[in-house]
């Protein structure tokens, strides 16, 4: 597999342009080859990575190389700087109206993770906020959806409303908000069926929900392994929907998750979580250094710049 | 005969509705990747160095592996000096039929499955969460069950939430019993039960479903080693296949998961579902080729009915009709 030998050949390509005192134009040209291909193997969406090439070339040329870093190492550094930005700030911060419940809609495509999530960032707002979450079982499409939910729901002793599957998902979460407003649920997490961005209907049934219960966040669910297909699943629900936010799942995989990248450069919404199991503990904070680290797939090279 | 002709009439051979419901979960594949490659004939009049890059971005866009696009260029490349071709719109045909010779291998049967005459079939699912191996059962089952035979199913994924509930609902709809053990028990002694009731109720196809995990978990991936041993066990020579699930929309990891399940439990073959949304799974081109796992059926919808056997041309077809029905025109 060309992936481990990426970071390999990144120090190769320094060793060539060492000792020189500037960065030249020609040293940032090869170094970004070998960027673009850690990017492109990490399945940073092609167009996002061009973008990115020419952003990161303009700004390593002519750089004053510092003292303890070669002129490779100093691109380098550039590259994971503007990376880390262009993941955004960290920012695992959750919506809280003023007038309670918060409602947070959770939606993505099939199997991304949300009815998982939704039971995790439950758990989350128990723990860490002290938050009173009531759980919305909304899929009444998928075999035993709600079966899942309620199962989840009993492993955190934690309530899940639920109207069957003979009740529309529009119908089931406005009933839930009375719900939630009757027993003094300050959280109310609505968990969507799976659907495809480019289904019609079932997309219209996402703006019902979100018409009816007027969430305060809605988070897009996206599965870390996703390729180049991320940035049309992320524009079309962002266009569609307007998300709030990210939740990158499955993260504990080795994949190198480049559709984090792709994802925040397309709709400059930030990612709010990573899924790193399936435990209702496995949810954590996203952070954009770790991420980009992981993206370029370089952690000794990284880390020797790091000292610098 | 071109290519495309030879396609087009293998093509209306085919029933209708097969072809149809294909050509329709790849509609938005094809207009997608053909559209970028009409873009690209049409910008590039000339075969030259930028047109090579850009065409190795359209197939890098698909989600073909990295390694493949480069090799596949290379070969594109001679080819195109050899035949002496320098208009970008020739090349269009030399790219379907490399893409075709790649993939291909003088293994003709290579989408069919391995069942047994006589007797039991065991075929076992795997695969990382949520890429719908479950589903995917359903599926077969009902496939199986209007062919007539006997099927029994096996809820091996004895861990997540709601999963056996899942496969029964699934069972129900199809028809077919499910064999179960509590949620939290070891799926090896599921399997087992599962093969035993199968004998003794001379079930024809036994499908075992097994939880989502990831390639890297060495627990959970020995875990699977050894529940594909019980099988072994039982039944000299099952699994008779152990089939792959992979989703479309899964990137330059498919390869990893490939690599790895392949390593633990030998499988013979993959299903590459969710080709109805837009992703283009063309990562499977290079599990073909490094591999040599072969995909049998890709899974185009939700329902009990969205599976079809995987046909090499009519893939090809679906991404590139759009180019096919122009080259014809010229
Ligand atoms: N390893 C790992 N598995 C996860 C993670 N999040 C979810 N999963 C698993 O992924 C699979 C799918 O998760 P679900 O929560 O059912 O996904 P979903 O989006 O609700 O699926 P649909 O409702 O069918 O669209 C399950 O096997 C989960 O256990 C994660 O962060 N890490
Ligand atoms: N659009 C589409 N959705 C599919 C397809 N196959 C499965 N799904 C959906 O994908 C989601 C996950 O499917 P499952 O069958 O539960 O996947 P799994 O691999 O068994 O998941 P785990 O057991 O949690 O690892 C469900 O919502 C399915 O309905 C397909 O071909 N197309
Ligand atoms: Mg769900
Ligand atoms: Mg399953």
């Amino acid at each position: 597999m060309a992936f481990e030998g990426l970071a390999d050949r990144l120090q190769k390509t320094m060793q060539k342009i060492r000792g020189k005192g500037k960065v030249t134009e020609a040293d940032v040209k090869e170094m970004m080859r070998e960027v673009r291909l850690a990017l492109l193997y990490a399945d940073v969406n092609l167009k996002v990575v061009k973008d990115f090439i020419k952003k990161v070339s303009e700004r390593a040329v002519g750089q004053e190389v510092m003292k303890s870093l070669t002129p490779g190492q100093q691109v380098i550094k550039v590259v994971k700087e503007e990376l880390t930005e262009l993941m955004g700030g960290e920012q695992s911060k959750i919506a809280v109206s003023p007038k309670p419940p918060t409602v947070i809609m959770m939606v993505g495509l099939q199997g991304a993770g949300k009815t998982t999530t939704t039971g995790k960032l439950a758990n989350l707002l128990r723990k860490n906020y002290n938050r009173k979450p009531l759980l919305v079982a909304a899929d009444i499409y998928r075999p035993a959806a709600i079966n899942q939910l309620q199962t989840l729901g009993k492993q955190l002793t934690m309530p899940v409303f639920s109207l069957g599957d003979q009740v529309s998902p529009v119908e089931i979460a406005a009933k839930a908000i009375e719900h939630a407003k009757a027993e003094h649920h300050d959280y109310v997490l609505i968990d969507t069926a799976g659907r495809l961005h480019i289904d019609e209907n079932l997309m219209d049934e996402l703006k019902n929900i979100k018409e009816a219960v007027k969430p305060d966040e809605i988070f897009l669910v996206v599965d870390a392994m996703t390729g180049q297909d991320a940035v049309n699943v992320a524009t079309s629900f962002n266009d569609q929907l307007g998300i709030t936010g990210v939740i990158l799942t499955k993260l504990d995989g080795d994949t190198r998750g480049g559709a984090a990248l792709s994802i925040r450069a397309v709709t400059g919404k930030p990612i709010k979580f990573v899924g790193m199991g399936e435990k209702m503990d496995a949810l954590e904070p996203f952070h954009p250094e770790r991420m980009a680290s992981r993206i370029l797939g370089m952690g000794d090279v990284l880390s020797l710049i790091e000292k610098a | 005969m071109g290519f495309f002709d030879k396609l087009k009439e293998k093509l209306t051979k085919q029933t209708e509705t097969v072809t149809e419901k294909f050509k329709d979960g790849l509609t938005k594949t094809r207009q997608s990747f053909s559209d970028k490659m009409n873009d690209l004939v049409a910008r590039y009049r000339k075969v030259d160095e930028d047109f090579f890059e850009e065409l190795e971005e359209v197939l890098i866009q698909a989600d073909v592996g990295f390694d493949t696009v480069l090799e596949l260029v290379d070969e594109l490349k001679m080819e195109v000096k050899r035949r002496n071709i320098q208009e970008s719109s020739q090349v269009k045909e030399i790219i379907v039929e490399k893409l075709v010779d790649i993939y291909e291998s003088d293994d003709e049967q290579i989408t069919s499955l391995n069942i047994q005459d006589n007797g039991l079939t065991v075929i076992l699912f795997v695969g990382v969460n949520g890429v719908g191996k479950t589903t995917t059962i359903g599926k077969l089952a009902y496939k199986f069950k209007q062919e007539g035979k006997k099927v029994l199913l096996a809820a091996g994924d004895t861990f997540r939430a709601g999963a056996i509930e899942q496969l029964e609902v699934w069972g129900k709809r199809v028809g077919v019993d499910v064999i179960k053990q509590n949620e939290g028990s070891d799926p090896a002694a599921v399997m087992y039960d599962a093969i035993q009731a199968a004998r003794s109720r001379k079930a024809d196809i036994l499908l075992c479903d097994t939880a989502g995990r990831l390639q890297n978990k060495v627990n959970l991936m020995k875990e699977l080693e050894k529940v594909k041993r019980v099988i072994e066990r039982e039944i000299p020579g099952a699994p008779h296949e152990v089939l792959l699930v992979l989703d479309a929309t899964t990137g330059q990891n498919a390869m990893i998961q490939a690599k790895q399940f392949k390593e633990a439990t030998d499988v013979t073959g993959i299903v590459l579902t969710k080709l109805d949304g837009t992703a283009k799974g063309g990562i499977v081109i290079a599990i073909r080729k490094e591999l040599n796992i072969p995909v049998k059926f890709v899974g185009l919808g939700e329902k009990m009915d969205d599976l079809q056997p995987f046909d090499l041309e009519q893939y090809v077809y679906g991404l590139f009709a759009g180019l096919a029905d122009e080259n014809k025109e010229d």
